[in-house]
């Protein structure tokens, strides 16, 4: 028998959980502005996170899936992207979409309940987050064609979790994308659980980012808790996406040191020992200390930027909280570009129901 | 420019106008390129718009429909064709996920507009899962509009319109008359309304409701009463979701009697939902009770037995002879 083919997976990590180099640091290490913001987006995710737990638990906000301990795969990600690039995000992605400039109270209101979540002002090109698991791959697929088909030096990023990698959707998104060479990078937070199944239970593949090579085209691995280590390769790879060389997946490695929603009890299926092990991997805490040692990062810095991310948070969080319900027109208004008479009449109804009056 | 073509020519002939109109519009699918699709609706498109806006996917029906969803979102109307309905099934979590409440959920920021076209019913004696009548599964889902012509006429027209409607058409083609008849057709890019049913044949004796293929054996049935001396009305459903309900209302309230034809299987066929609406809104115009012919609530059969199972002619007559005589 010939060997027709052999792959390697690369992985790449450039600080240790101490913030100290293991090898030789990428240009953008130095790039102090670059760092500071991509630790605010990591250090705003974790309070946004705190603080949405809290609402939850008290019954102020829905049912919630924080990122802690993923903070760095999705800040690192979103620094990787121009502003014209376009997100296509599951649902624990928030570091990323807050990356990409999507406002605190706009995301508490997807949380909360009310469509207004995917408003995403401020970043309105991306897409919402999606809950069916890895059947957003294929919309990233479709925007990276219509971005080729126009010749537009744009890329699509998708991010999902190593659940979503056992998804036919995700298989078929990667395939069609390295059949037509798309310029499509898809970002995968393997966090190690999905819900209560283990990663080595979730694929008998020794890595996630080999599945890449059976779609024909790379994958590697970085550390996800490593924020530096992602914001290089999701750069690497977003930009040879750009030029046209297209497809790329990236598997982030992280840990995610919360229950996996807010309805979730992850004591029932792994032992706090287990995670406490991995707090001291806090992709936070690493890269705090590289700012501190290699960008001479101050106290006053990051009393500066901590009491920033709480105002903001706070200030999303009051905007959240006293804001009302839409009109419930609101459930038929965009359903259709222009409403069907035949439904227009049960709008009329729930408008009357509901006391607020027709409004046309 | 008028020309005697079949349904399925009229098809490609809406295709290639849609095309030749609106730069966005892409069509994709499995052998639609060079081969022209299975049936030949995308006959030639390769060639006239190139293989950057006629598509070869890879076979997944799944991520054809994504990618449509993805596509639409950037401005492109993507039409994407599934071979045969019995593979348009891993389609479903796009279209009900996502393609049709896209603009709901964002509150109109990203919208679908794509066309998923398939043909659909049996008689055609094809191999399993080749013949089914599903399509009642998206009138079910709101925010999708479901659409089926009869006739040349209004493939042409109704698929003009689906293509330049701003949200999702499932577009079901009655495969079992894609060549039975020709017609006159106008290529002249107008489309047919949406959401509307169109009166075939006027009548004032009793109803008859119908979509797709199942047009021949009704109109055939039709002749037959009025040889009979009843005058039977045929509707044409064409947008089963949104139903316009007010035309089918409207000819009951004159005829007083209704007989909902469809290939599907009766059990949540798209009739109930027409029997339903009629028991709501229009028991008052009723004399006798409303009557379904569809297929039986059994798998549909290999085509051996096929005909057994596909409401008839006969099955109509018999059906209306005993609402006329209520």
């Amino acid at each position: 028998m010939q060997t027709v083919q052999t792959f390697e997976i690369g992985h790449t990590q450039f600080l240790n959980p101490d913030g100290d180099p293991i090898a030789p640091l990428p240009e953008r290490s130095d790039d102090r502005v670059g760092a500071i913001s991509l630790y605010r987006s990591m250090v705003l995710t974790r309070v946004f996170d705190a603080r949405s737990v809290a609402l939850q638990r008290t019954g102020r906000m829905g049912t919630f899936a924080s990122s802690l301990g993923q903070e760095a795969v999705g800040a690192g990600t979103a620094m990787a992207m121009l502003k014209e690039d376009i997100l296509i995000p599951s649902f624990r992605e928030q570091a990323a979409m807050l990356g990409r400039g999507i406002a605190i109270g706009e995301y508490l209101y997807y949380w909360g309940g009310d469509s207004r979540g995917s408003d995403s002002s401020g970043s309105p090109l991306d897409f919402p987050i999606s809950v069916p698991v890895g059947s957003h791959a294929p919309h990233a697929a479709g925007v990276a064609l219509a971005l080729k088909l126009r010749n537009e030096p744009r890329v699509a990023v998708c991010m999902f979790g190593d659940g979503a990698t056992s998804k036919g959707d995700v298989y078929e998104a990667m395939n069609i994308a390295g059949a037509w060479s798309l310029p499509v990078v898809f970002v995968v937070s393997n966090n190690q659980w999905a819900i209560s199944v283990p990663r080595e239970a979730q694929t008998a593949a020794e890595t996630i980012a080999q599945k890449a090579i059976a779609t024909g085209f790379p994958g590697e691995q970085v550390d996800g808790n490593d924020a530096l280590a992602v914001w290089e390769r999701a750069s690497v790879a977003i930009e040879k996406a750009r030029n046209g060389g297209g497809p790329h997946l990236i598997e982030a490695l992280t840990y995610r040191l919360c229950d996996h929603t807010t309805a979730d009890d992850a004591t029932r299926y792994r032992d706090d020992e287990t995670v406490s092990q991995y707090w001291k991997n806090d992709p936070i805490a690493r890269f705090k200390s590289f700012l501190t040692k290699h960008h001479n990062w101050t106290k006053s810095e990051e009393e500066k930027l901590l009491e920033g991310c709480n105002k903001e948070v706070e200030a999303g969080v009051e905007a959240y909280l006293a804001s009302t319900p839409l009109p419930v027109s609101s459930i038929f208004d965009h359903l259709f570009a222009e409403l069907p008479k035949d439904i227009a009449a049960q709008r009329s109804l729930v408008i009357k129901r509901a006391g607020e009056g027709n409004d046309g | 420019m008028m020309a005697e073509i079949t349904l399925i020519d009229a098809v490609n002939l809406a295709l290639s106008r849609a095309m030749e109109e609106d730069e966005s519009v892409i069509v994709l699918g499995e052998d639609v390129g060079i081969d022209g699709g299975v049936f030949r609706a995308t006959n030639g498109l390769i060639e006239k718009f190139g293989s950057n806006r006629v598509l070869d996917t890879p076979l997944a029906e799944g991520v054809i429909a994504g990618v449509s969803v993805g596509a639409a979102t950037q401005g492109l109307k993507p039409i994407a064709e599934i071979q045969f309905m019995g593979f348009i099934y891993p389609t479903i979590d796009q279209m009900v996920n996502h393609a049709s409440r896209l603009r709901t959920r964002t509150r109109g920021r990203l919208t679908c507009p794509m066309v998923l076209r398939a043909p659909y019913g049996g008689g055609i004696h094809a191999p399993e899962h080749h013949s089914e009548s599903t399509e009642a599964m998206f009138t079910h889902i709101p925010g999708l509009r479901t659409v089926i012509p009869s006739s040349p006429a209004s493939a042409y027209g109704l698929l003009l319109a689906a293509i330049r409607d701003p949200d999702p058409v499932v577009f079901l083609e009655p495969k079992r008359i894609y060549r039975a008849v020709k017609e006159d057709v106008v290529d002249d890019g107008k489309a047919l309304p949406l959401d509307s049913c169109f009166v075939l044949r006027p009548g004032h004796d009793i109803t008859l409701v119908t979509w797709g293929a199942m047009i021949m054996e009704t109109m055939a049935a039709a002749e037959t009463l009025a040889q009979e001396g009843y005058e039977a009305e045929v509707i044409d459903v064409a947008t089963l979701a949104p139903l316009d309900m007010g035309t089918i209302l409207a000819s009951v309230e004159r005829t007083g009697r209704c007989i909902i034809v469809h290939e599907a299987a009766r059990n949540g066929g798209y009739g109930a939902e027409i029997a339903a609406r009629l028991a709501e809104e229009g028991l008052m115009y009723l004399t006798a009770p409303v009557g379904r012919v569809a297929g039986y609530d059994t798998i549909m059969p290999m085509f051996r037995l096929e005909d057994h199972y596909m409401p008839n002619e006969d099955r109509i007559l018999e059906a209306a002879r005993e609402r006329l005589e209520y």
